[in-house]
């Protein structure tokens, strides 16, 4: 290779520039495009579902126009390409949070049935009257209810890791809570109501020094973060696709493969067999096992898609990106007079909670609706969280990668008005 | 703006700033707890009757400036009515809440309440309003569970 190519290589193919270009990115999302109550959209609730890009919404098209069949079924040319489709969206998927094979990959409707499926399969035939499942005090309500369910039936204790007043989960009273009777520990990865990062990875070396499997809700950690679930080594992961940039109704549990094939099915019927009789049926080896009834074919596609998309973006870019959004939007939430922020942990993903002085957040999420400003206010289906703060409610501005600086200055500037209607 | 200041009247931020009858009644004859699961409004009403009129009415609770402004506004309504008189208010105010009916007459009666009159353009916040009185119905019917806006 002669030095002139050298010379020319890195002016001509140098990566393209590291920076997120969020003019290009908003172009991919068409919904926000739109205009609300006769202002420019800012939507600030993506941690309750994030938009859509366009290629997502072709792909399903395209799966509806031209490939509709069921999967696993017919021997014709269509069954072949949806099914070809179906388990290639599984295989990217798997990629996606680095799990080792395919088949510890289990399609369901969300992070709400995986937990489910957890609690009703693993918890039926592992834990025992006087067990205990460990669970953190910021937990969203479907990584609580599903195993209150649990410890009800079985006669079983559910344990809470207490938080600090930042909203990060205290370590030394989480590990102290570790005892020979914990069965599972169900931590999420990213808080949905204050933002905060668990230290995921010491929370599996330390449960797994006792020899308890953890499950961790990746529902607000897979739109922000690069997920590798070898290099964390958790037992279960689960995650939605509709908060990452996929369609409704589909989402993952990711499960080791030693743990699902020793897990009873959670529905029966159709896929889930290898065969029937009345007298006895045997069952079909995992993920189909899991998977009972006709798929979400469609949302399954259309997630493989979103998950191509967010590839495509690279985490590096989103998480850099995201970052210094979070840092100018807690600077300019923080001039805001009488605006408290509810978590302030030091590791933090783009979620800014936050409490008015004397206004209560139903009333600043109809003010700022009517700015064209779409933040969600009340418990965050965390009403624990919200009395350990000693609040009723929040609202909540939830950033992703297609939000920008001049939104968090609308949003502030939609603050303001409120205080306004409010005279304070 | 517009729709906002006919949403957050005057008289509105007031009540909801400086809520009237807003203290438990002791040993009261009626009572009766309301919640809204969308939003975490909560609300206790106390009331007394004395020869079939609301002797005394309070509460407590808390929730957004419309459902307080609306309990307080309710109180001070709805003391020395009578039972028919109550329900026929209630029957009046909810149909502001729910249909436009501002510039006909058939308001009069409300007094104060019609400051409400903005909140049917904000179908969300109708639960907000109505609350407080559909707590208040129920501690009047002696109804002891928690009234539900779901």
């Amino acid at each position: 290779m002669s030095s002139v190519q050298n010379m020319a290589v890195p002016a001509r193919l140098k990566p393209p520039s590291s920076a997120l270009d969020v003019n290009a990115v908003r172009g991919d999302f068409p919904l926000l495009r739109q205009r609300v109550h006769g202002r420019p959209l800012v939507y600030l609730d993506n941690a309750a579902t994030s938009q859509k890009p366009q290629a997502v919404i072709e792909a399903m098209k395209r799966f509806y126009t031209e490939e509709c069949s069921n999967v696993h079924r017919g021997v014709h040319e269509l069954s072949e390409r949806a099914t070809r489709a179906y388990e290639a969206a599984r295989e990217k998927v798997r990629a996606f949070i680095n799990a080792r094979e395919a088949r510890e990959i289990i399609f369901v409707r969300g992070t709400t049935e995986a937990i489910n499926l957890v609690a009703q399969s693993y918890g039926r035939t592992q834990v025992k009257a006087g067990d205990e499942i460990l669970i953190t005090a910021m937990e969203h309500h479907s990584n609580i209810v599903p195993w209150q369910i649990l410890c009800q039936e079985k006669g079983a204790c559910l344990r809470v890791a207490p938080i600090n007043d930042a909203g990060e989960l205290l370590l030394d009273e989480f590990e102290k809570l570790l005892t020979s009777r914990t069965r599972l520990v169900a931590a999420t990865h990213v808080s949905n109501a204050l933002g905060t990062i668990n230290p995921v990875q010491q929370i599996v070396e330390k449960a797994h020094q006792r020899n308890v499997p953890v499950l961790l809700d990746g529902a607000q950690a897979a739109p922000h973060l690069r997920i590798d679930v070898q290099t964390l080594d958790c037992d279960f992961y689960t995650f939605s696709g509709h908060k990452t940039f996929g369609p409704t109704g589909i989402g993952v549990l990711y499960g080791k493969a030693q743990w699902l094939e020793a897990m009873p099915p959670y529905q029966g019927g159709g896929e889930m067999i290898s065969s029937v009789t009345f007298e006895k049926t045997t069952y079909n080896v995992i993920p189909h096992k899991f998977e009972a009834g006709t798929p979400n074919i469609a949302g399954t596609i259309g997630l493989g898609v979103a998950l191509d998309y967010l590839n495509q973006i690279g985490f590096e870019r989103i998480v850099a990106y995201e970052h210094e959004l979070l840092l100018y939007g807690t600077e300019a939430l923080s001039q805001v007079p009488g605006l408290q922020l509810i978590g302030t942990a030091k590791e933090k993903a783009a979620i800014l909670s936050f409490v008015l002085e004397g206004i209560h957040p139903h009333d600043v999420g109809t003010i700022l609706d009517r700015e064209g400003i779409a933040v969600r206010t009340g418990h965050h289906c965390a009403q624990p969280v919200m009395d350990r703060f000693g609040v009723s409610a929040t609202s909540r501005a939830s950033l992703v990668f297609y939000n920008t600086r001049e939104e968090i200055d609308a949003l502030v500037a939609g603050l303001h008005k409120v205080r306004e209607v409010f005279g304070t | 703006m517009n729709e906002l200041r006919e949403l957050y009247q005057e008289l509105i931020i007031d009540h909801s700033k400086r809520p009237r009858n807003f203290h438990p009644l002791p040993d009261p004859e009626h009572r009766a707890d309301g919640y809204n699961p969308l939003c975490g409004d909560k609300v206790t009403v106390y009331l007394n009757t004395e020869d079939g009129r609301v002797q005394d009415i309070s509460f407590q609770g808390s929730g957004c400036a419309i459902s307080t402004a609306s309990a307080s506004i309710m109180t001070e309504t709805l003391k020395g009515r009578s039972r028919d008189e109550v329900a026929a208010i209630f029957k009046k105010f909810h149909r502001l809440l729910t249909q436009d009916e501002t510039g006909t007459d058939s308001n009069t009666e409300l007094g104060k309440l019609v400051v409400f009159s903005g909140v049917h353009e904000f179908p969300l916040r109708v639960k907000c309003a109505s609350l407080p009185w559909h707590t208040m119905n129920a501690a009047l019917e002696r109804k002891s569970k928690t009234i539900s806006t779901e």
